[in-house]
């Protein structure tokens, strides 16, 4: 054209369009939220109803059954909440990991070629994701609880180790010290295993020379917590439970409640993954696997080097809400009785009173948590994610 | 935008919680314009709040609904039984969900100011105790040092527990458990060597739980006092009046002998005071904004405080919980009316 074009107006503009309703409805959201919480400290000022976070400050006065770091009565409420988080954390950790070992297992076995396996795993998906887990839960606490015998009655299949409707009793080292060092070996050698694979996956990369990396990690992460023992002069006293009065006294516990939690979340949540595992494999193409054959790789081979690396692209991302529900599933526990991050929360609401604090910083923490996973699952999922080259 | 939403998120919810608009001295007119009565009661508590086995709640606790329903509507059945848990009770009553809050709950300051409420006269004065197995032949609190503890949550019983423990520098593990039922499985299934509760509550627990009532028994200690009353929200003075002298009504009835059988041959006696409750010197119920017959018909619908207690707690029922401080105060318990003139 050789003229100007007429000049449109501003709000016939596309992007211009696009901005003004971005900020209406900004707008509006900010508007309908300002308008609630003036409405809640209105009325909660009217009926002379304490806000604030100041109670977090305060002392708790309440006990708490099982805590990773010291707990006393006369601490803070927020150091109440931060154990309550711990244990919410202690459980979702260890169910991930093992529901996550347990669903691939699962998982694969539902493709195995024997029928027996396949059909076991197809009873175990089935029925474990087809029963709500508040039930499932319930179930464990009562068949620990009301299944194994009173404390004074306790299973003795080990020297020192005692099962009981009061947990599972183990003896733990008493070492004067040397047990941190081992531990810190532990450690540390694990970390020299992980290097060591990354080191021998580059040099097959470049030179095609193969190293039993993964030998010599185990070797590695046996012998030197080993050394550090015996440097440490080999001690071997340990503090075994003893029954004192009322309960088991010494070493450590596993109370039913953790265990019936973390069982119950555990399988239910492997059941899922199971299916995503299963659905996974399938999705990669049966041409790989049998080009793979063709090539002269293993079966194992087959599996870890081909099928898994692509399977994962699809699986991580259904993975990713599956850990999530298992975090947020733990908030159960207050049916069974473990202290986690919604019991004591309870607890404290009911003290204080202050159900709107109380429960906003509940959602702001399991928000944070979940957050947290999807972030870390989301960078997990770029890495394993095609490089096209 | 995140942070948008979440904080969308948390005025919603706060929101939710306080929706109902409720203004000053309203409470009484919405009841009325209603036409029925949303009284929070207990899950299921026997003898204090339970529904029967034809589905009719019952107990201590719903009587108080029941009477101030007759008062107000001449007819104490025009309730609607809100069951509620401990952490629902105050917010249901703080958002106006419910009119009055009558589930075993103890008055106290912090209640009383930083929740908003106020309370009622208590009707039923409790203590926080101990059920042990006999077995175990604890024969005292004292003993328990190094015990596990069976607990309901975010009742003032964690608190008052863990008070006693450390004034007494002794040790225990808490096992808290939302519900009730589940809480006192796990105790019968011997996870813990006690469950701790008011006293009224272990009674009713071991009626309806043990396989062997006779098996346990309730330790002599109470370590807390626990007065439970009637609440209702700041804001309707008016309200809170009715609820009261309701209260007070059915424990003068019993000071005086008038039953819910027995009350129509007291028409016309001449003592004042029976004149005044039956409403046939008039004032009071203009007064209380509601008919002259409120006393009358809260005692000839649900009966004096006496048979109250008697058919949900006492000898009457499966508690066969004694009177205790719960007499009237001239037969050496605290149920003390206030003049009603």
């Amino acid at each position: 054209m050789s003229q100007d074009a007429p000049k449109t107006p501003w709000w016939n503009d596309q992007g211009n369009r696009a901005i003004l309703y971005q900020v209406l409805v900004v707008g509006a959201v900010v508007l309908v939220g300002w308008y609630l919480i003036s409405n809640t400290l209105a009325n909660l000022a009217a009926r002379n109803i304490a806000t604030g976070f100041g109670f977090l400050g305060r002392e708790a006065g309440f006990a708490i059954g099982e805590s990773p770091i010291a707990f006393d009565p006369a601490d803070s409420y927020a150091k109440a909440i931060l154990v309550g988080l711990l244990n919410t954390l202690i459980v979702a950790v260890l169910g991930v990991a093992l529901s996550t070992v347990i669903g691939t297992i699962v998982g694969i076995a539902r493709l195995s070629g024997n029928w027996l396996v396949a059909r076991l795993a197809t009873l175990y998906v089935e029925t474990l994701r087809n029963i709500p887990v508040l039930l499932q839960l319930l179930f464990w606490y009562a068949l620990i609880t009301e299944g194994l015998p009173a404390a004074r009655q306790a299973f003795n299949p080990l020297p020192g180790v005692f099962l009981s409707n009061r947990g599972l009793k183990l003896p733990t080292p008493d070492w004067g010290g040397t047990e941190w060092a081992v531990l810190a070996a532990l450690l540390l050698s694990v970390l020299g295993a992980m290097l060591l694979a990354r080191w021998a996956r580059r040099r097959q990369a470049e030179t095609g020379q193969s190293f039993p990396s993964g030998w010599a990690g185990l070797g590695l992460i046996l012998s030197l917590p080993l050394l550090v023992w015996l440097l440490g002069g080999a001690p071997v006293a340990m503090q075994v439970p003893e029954l004192k009065g009322f309960n088991f006294e010494g070493g450590t516990t596993v109370s039913p409640e953790f265990a019936a939690l973390l069982t119950g979340l555990t399988l239910y949540t492997a059941s899922f993954i199971a299916e995503i595992v299963r659905s996974g494999i399938l999705a990669v193409s049966p041409g790989q696997t049998e080009a793979a054959l063709a090539l002269g790789l293993r079966r194992g081979q087959v599996l870890r080097l081909v099928v898994l690396p692509q399977a994962l692209r699809v699986i991580i991302p259904p993975l990713t809400s599956q850990y999530l529900n298992l975090t947020k599933n733990s908030s159960l526990a207050v049916a069974i009785g473990y202290p986690d991050l919604v019991s004591v929360s309870n607890t404290t609401i009911n003290q204080t009173g202050q159900a709107i604090e109380g429960v906003a910083l509940l959602m702001a923490v399991y928000l944070a948590v979940s957050l947290g996973i999807s972030v870390f699952m989301n960078w997990y999922d770029k890495k394993t994610a095609l490089v096209g080259r | 935008m995140k942070r948008l939403a979440l904080l969308a998120t948390l005025a919603l919810f706060g929101g939710t919680v306080l929706s109902s608009q409720v203004q000053a001295g309203a409470t009484f007119d919405a009841v009325k314009a209603r036409g029925s009565l949303n009284c929070g009661v207990h899950t299921g508590l026997a003898g204090f709040g339970a529904p029967d086995d034809k589905g009719n709640w019952a107990g201590l606790d719903v009587d108080v609904c029941r009477a101030v329903a007759a008062a107000l509507f001449g007819d104490a059945k025009k309730v609607k039984y809100v069951p509620l848990t401990t952490q629902q009770r105050f917010t249901a009553l703080q958002s106006g969900e419910i009119d009055m809050l009558s589930r075993n709950t103890t008055l106290t300051s912090q209640r009383d100011t930083e929740l908003g409420l106020n309370f009622g006269p208590p009707n039923f004065y409790d203590g926080q105790g101990f059920l042990v197995p006999k077995k175990l032949n604890v024969k005292s609190a004292k003993e328990l040092n190094g015990a596990t503890i069976c607990v309901l949550p975010g009742t003032t019983t964690e608190l008052n527990l863990t008070d006693y423990f450390r004034a007494n520098k002794m040790d225990f593990k808490p096992v808290v458990i939302e519900k009730q039922d589940e809480l006192a499985a796990a105790f019968f299934a011997g996870r813990c060597d006690a469950i701790t509760s008011d006293s009224s509550q272990l009674a009713s627990i071991r009626s309806a739980q043990a396989s062997n009532p006779d098996d346990y028994v309730i330790l002599p200690e109470l370590i807390s006092k626990e007065p439970f009353a009637t609440g209702v929200r700041h804001g309707d003075d008016q309200w809170f009046d009715l609820v009261k002298w309701v209260i007070y009504a059915t424990f003068e009835a019993e000071e005086k002998g008038i039953t819910s059988a027995n009350i129509d041959s007291f028409k016309g006696k001449t003592d004042p005071v029976v004149k005044r409750l039956l409403g046939e010197t008039p004032g009071l119920g203009k007064a209380l904004g509601v008919g002259e017959d409120w006393a009358y018909q809260a005692i000839k619908q649900v009966g004096n405080y006496g048979e109250s207690f008697e058919r949900n707690v006492g000898s009457g029922s499966k508690l066969k919980l004694p009177r205790g401080l719960n007499a009237q105060w001239n037969k050496g318990g605290l149920i003390y009316a206030l003049p009603i003139r």
